[in-house]
C-alpha cells in the first residue's frame, strides 16, 4: 500500500490550434480552444493506477493548481480511478511562474502530507519548460526521477524506473519518498470506468457549489464526504510573498507580436508543368541533384 | 564573482556541442558585460578536456572530477553546482535544453530562489524598468522565447535574483573557437566538500545510450512534414523523396503528437534547429514555435493546400495543392530530369 499523489495541470489543447482559432491580429483565441487534461499527466496518473492495480489499499489523491474550472480535470482523474482530488486556487497564485507554482504545490503537499510517491507530467503542452516537477522535488527536499517511461518495481524502501532519455534509457533506483515525472512514452491511461463516473460526476468544489443555482446539486454533494477539496493561498500556509507575481523571480518585459519580412514568393500550382519546371530550376541551380 | 557561467555538459567521454554553443554566446554576453566568462564540469575522468574547452575564450574553468559524479544524477550536480554557484555568485548560468540540463536546471534553479527561462531561442543584455516599483534596471539578460498564443515572443528578465538562468536547445547558438591557443585558468573543485550522504540516494542500474541515427541538424536539405501530412503511411512519401534527392526527413510538433513521427525529428523551438540549402515544408502551417527552428534556411519550399498559410510568406516557392499528389510527381520529374 502505498500513498502518491499526481500532480496534474488543466491546459489549452494547443495540438488544435487550427485556423478557426486565430484571431485576426495573428493571436490565439484562447477561449475557442478546449481546455484538457494535460497529456503527460494522464500518463503520470496511469503510472499510479498501475502501482494501485499491483497493491491495493494504495490510494491516489490528485493536486492541480489553476482556475475554478480546472476541478474539471479532477473529476476526470476520479472517472479514471484516483481516490480524490484537491483543488488550489486563488487571485494570490495569479501570474505565477514554475518557481512559485511549484512553491504552492509544495505547500499544498505538506498540507495533505508527504506521500511515497509524487507523480507529474514531464511537461505541460502550453509552455513545454519541464521546470515544476524538479522544482516541487527540491523544495521538499525529496530526490527526482524525469522522464519516466516505466516503474518497474517499488518495495517499502525503493522503487526502480526505466528513464527514456534524448538518446537512450536509463534504469535507476531510488529511495523513497521520491517525485516521479511521466515521459510520454509511458503507458496511456485507461479510460473512463463507467461506474466511477456514475459515482463522481456530481464531485464538486466548494466554488463550483456555490455558482450552481442547482440546490439539488448541493444539497446531494453535502450529504456525502467530499471527494474534491478546495484550497486558497492561506489553507496551505504559503507565504503570500512567494506567490503570484510577485513570488516569481522571472517577469515578462514585453510581449512582441511577430510580423515575419515576407519573402518574394513565387507561387505555382500543382499542375505536371509546374511541378517539372521548379524541379528543373532547382537541378540547374544545383540545390539538388 | 558575478560573471557568466556555462555549465559543460559531459556524456561519454566528451563535452556536448550545446556546451560550446553555449560557451560562443556565454563569451559575448560577458564582452558586453565587461566580466569573464567562467565554465564549470563536473564528471569523472576529466583530463584532457581543458585545451578543448578554453578555445572557445574561456577565462575560467572549473572542474570537479568525482567518481560520483559520473554517470549524471541529479542531486550530487545539484550539491556540487548550488555549492560553487553560492561561493563563485555568478550573475549568468546557461545550460543545455537536453535530457541532463532540464533535469538540473529547475533544481539548481529552486534551491538558489532564481529564475529559470527554458527554451531560449535568443539571448541579449538590455535594461529593464518596473514601473510599479519605479526602479531601473541596467544590463539584465533577455531571455527571448516564443510564447504559446500566436506569432507572439516574450522577453523574460529576473531583475533580483541572481543567477538568471535560461535553457538552450543544441544548435539554436552558434559555437566559435576565439583561439586555439587560448588559455584558461584551470581550478580543481573539490567535490566531496559539497555532496553528502543524502545526494548519494538514487543509484544508476543500467544505462544505454545509442547515438542518434538521425542527422537532421548537418543535413543540407530537410524535408519537413506537418499535420497536414495526415497518417504515418504518408510520411513514407517524404522519406522516399528524402531518398531520392538524399535529404533528411523532419516534422512538426504537431506531427510528432499525432504519432506521424518521431520525437527525434522535431523541428522547432522545442525541437532541433536546422539551417539548410534547402528546406521543403509539406503540410506545416508555420506557427512561430516551428519557424523558430528554420528560419534561417536559404531556401524555402511550402507544399500546402491553404493559399494564406503563414509559412508561405517565408517561403521562395509555394506550390499550392494537396502534398499527396504533389510529392510523388516531384520524385518523377527529378527521376526523369537528373542525369
Ligand atoms: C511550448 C510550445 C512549444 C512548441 N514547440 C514546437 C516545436 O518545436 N516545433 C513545432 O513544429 N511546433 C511547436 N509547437 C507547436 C506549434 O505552435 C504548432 O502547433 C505546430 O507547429 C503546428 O504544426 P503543423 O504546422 O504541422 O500543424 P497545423 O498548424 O495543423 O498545420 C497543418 C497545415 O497543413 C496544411 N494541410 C492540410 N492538409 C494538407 C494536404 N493534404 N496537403 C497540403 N497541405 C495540407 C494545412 O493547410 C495547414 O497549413 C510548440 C507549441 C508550444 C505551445
Amino acid at each position: 500500500m502505498y500513498k502518491i499523489i499526481v500532480l496534474a495541470k488543466q491546459v489549452p489543447d494547443t495540438r488544435n490550434v487550427g485556423k478557426d482559432a486565430m484571431k485576426a491580429d495573428g493571436t490565439v483565441n484562447r477561449a475557442a480552444l478546449p481546455a484538457i487534461f494535460n497529456p503527460e499527466d494522464l500518463n503520470a496518473l496511469e503510472l499510479a493506477l498501475l502501482i494501485k492495480d499491483r497493491y491495493p489499499g494504495t490510494t491516489i489523491v490528485l493536486l492541480t493548481m489553476g482556475p475554478v474550472r480546472a476541478a474539471e480535470i479532477l473529476r476526470e482523474g476520479l472517472y479514471r480511478g484516483a481516490d480524490a482530488g484537491f483543488l488550489l486556487t486563488d487571485k494570490a497564485f495569479a501570474g505565477s511562474d514554475t518557481l512559485a507554482t511549484s512553491y504552492a504545490l509544495s505547500c499544498a503537499i505538506r498540507k495533505i502530507g508527504l506521500p511515497d510517491i509524487i507523480l507529474a507530467g514531464r511537461q505541460a503542452i502550453d509552455g513545454d519548460t519541464a521546470q515544476v516537477g524538479p522544482q516541487v522535488a527540491e523544495k521538499l527536499g525529496i530526490p527526482q526521477i524525469t522522464y519516466a517511461e516505466d516503474i518497474l518495481s517499488v518495495d517499502n524502501r525503493t522503487v526502480r524506473v526505466k528513464r527514456r532519455l534524448e538518446r537512450g534509457f536509463e534504469l535507476v533506483e531510488s529511495v523513497l519518498p521520491v517525485l516521479v515525472t511521466a515521459h510520454s512514452t509511458a503507458p496511456e491511461c485507461r479510460p473512463r470506468n463507467a461506474r466511477r463516473l456514475m459515482q463522481f460526476k456530481r464531485a464538486t468544489t466548494l466554488s463550483e457549489r456555490h455558482h450552481s443555482a442547482d440546490d439539488y446539486l448541493a444539497a446531494q454533494t453535502h450529504s456525502t464526504e467530499p471527494v474534491l477539496t478546495e484550497w486558497c493561498a492561506k489553507d496551505v500556509n504559503s507565504d503570500l510573498l512567494q506567490l503570484g507575481l510577485g513570488g516569481s523571480p522571472t517577469k515578462v518585459r514585453q510581449v512582441e507580436n511577430i510580423v515575419f519580412q515576407a519573402k518574394e514568393s513565387k507561387v505555382l500550382s500543382a499542375a505536371d508543368d509546374d511541378i517539372e519546371w521548379l524541379i528543373q530550376e532547382l537541378i540547374s541551380q544545383h540545390t539538388i541533384g | 564573482m558575478n560573471n557568466v557561467c556555462v555549465y559543460c555538459e559531459f556524456e561519454e567521454g566528451s563535452i556536448q556541442d550545446v556546451s560550446f554553443e553555449l560557451l560562443t554566446k556565454g563569451r559575448s554576453l560577458a564582452n558586453q558585460l565587461g566580466c569573464k566568462l567562467e565554465a564549470l564540469v563536473l564528471g569523472s575522468g576529466l583530463d584532457g578536456l581543458e585545451k578543448e574547452i578554453s578555445r572557445y575564450g574561456v577565462d575560467m574553468l572549473y572542474i570537479a572530477d568525482d567518481k560520483r559524479l559520473y554517470p549524471y544524477t541529479t542531486l550530487p550536480h545539484t550539491a556540487v553546482a548550488t555549492g560553487l554557484f553560492r561561493e563563485t555568485q555568478p550573475q549568468i548560468v546557461l545550460m543545455g535544453a537536453t535530457s541532463i540540463g532540464r533535469d538540473l536546471g529547475p533544481r539548481i534553479s529552486s534551491s538558489l530562489g532564481s529564475g529559470l527561462t527554458a527554451d531560449c531561442t535568443n539571448l541579449e543584455i538590455g535594461e529593464y524598468e518596473d514601473k510599479k516599483a519605479g526602479k531601473r534596471y541596467d544590463n539584465l539578460l533577455y531571455q527571448i522565447r516564443p510564447a504559446f498564443g500566436g506569432n507572439i515572443v516574450a522577453t523574460i528578465v529576473n531583475p533580483d535574483n541572481r543567477p538568471q538562468m535560461a535553457t538552450v536547445r543544441e544548435g539554436v547558438m552558434k559555437k566559435e573557437i576565439v583561439s586555439e591557443t587560448h588559455q584558461a585558468e584551470l581550478i580543481r573543485v573539490d567535490a566531496g566538500k559539497y555532496l553528502r550522504e543524502e545526494d548519494l540516494v538514487v543509484r544508476i542500474l543500467e544505462r544505454q545510450i545509442e547515438s542518434s541515427k538521425i542527422n537532421l541538424k548537418n543535413s543540407s536539405i530537410v524535408i519537413a512534414g506537418g499535420y497536414g501530412v495526415g497518417s504515418r503511411e504518408n510520411f513514407n512519401l517524404l522519406f522516399e523523396l528524402a531518398h531520392a534527392i538524399g535529404a533528411e526527413v523532419g516534422a512538426s510538433r504537431a506531427a510528432v503528437d499525432a504519432g506521424y513521427a518521431d520525437k527525434e525529428r522535431q523541428i522547432g523551438q522545442t525541437g532541433i534547429t536546422v539551417r539548410p540549402k534547402l528546406y521543403i515544408a509539406c503540410g506545416i502551417s508555420g506557427q512561430i514555435q516551428h519557424i523558430a527552428g528554420m528560419q534561417d534556411a536559404a531556401m524555402v519550399i511550402s507544399i500546402n493546400n491553404d493559399p494564406a498559410a503563414p509559412i508561405n510568406k517565408l517561403a521562395d516557392y509555394v506550390i499550392q495543392g494537396n502534398l499527396e499528389n504533389i510529392i510523388p510527381r516531384m520524385i518523377r520529374y527529378y527521376r526523369k530530369n537528373v542525369k
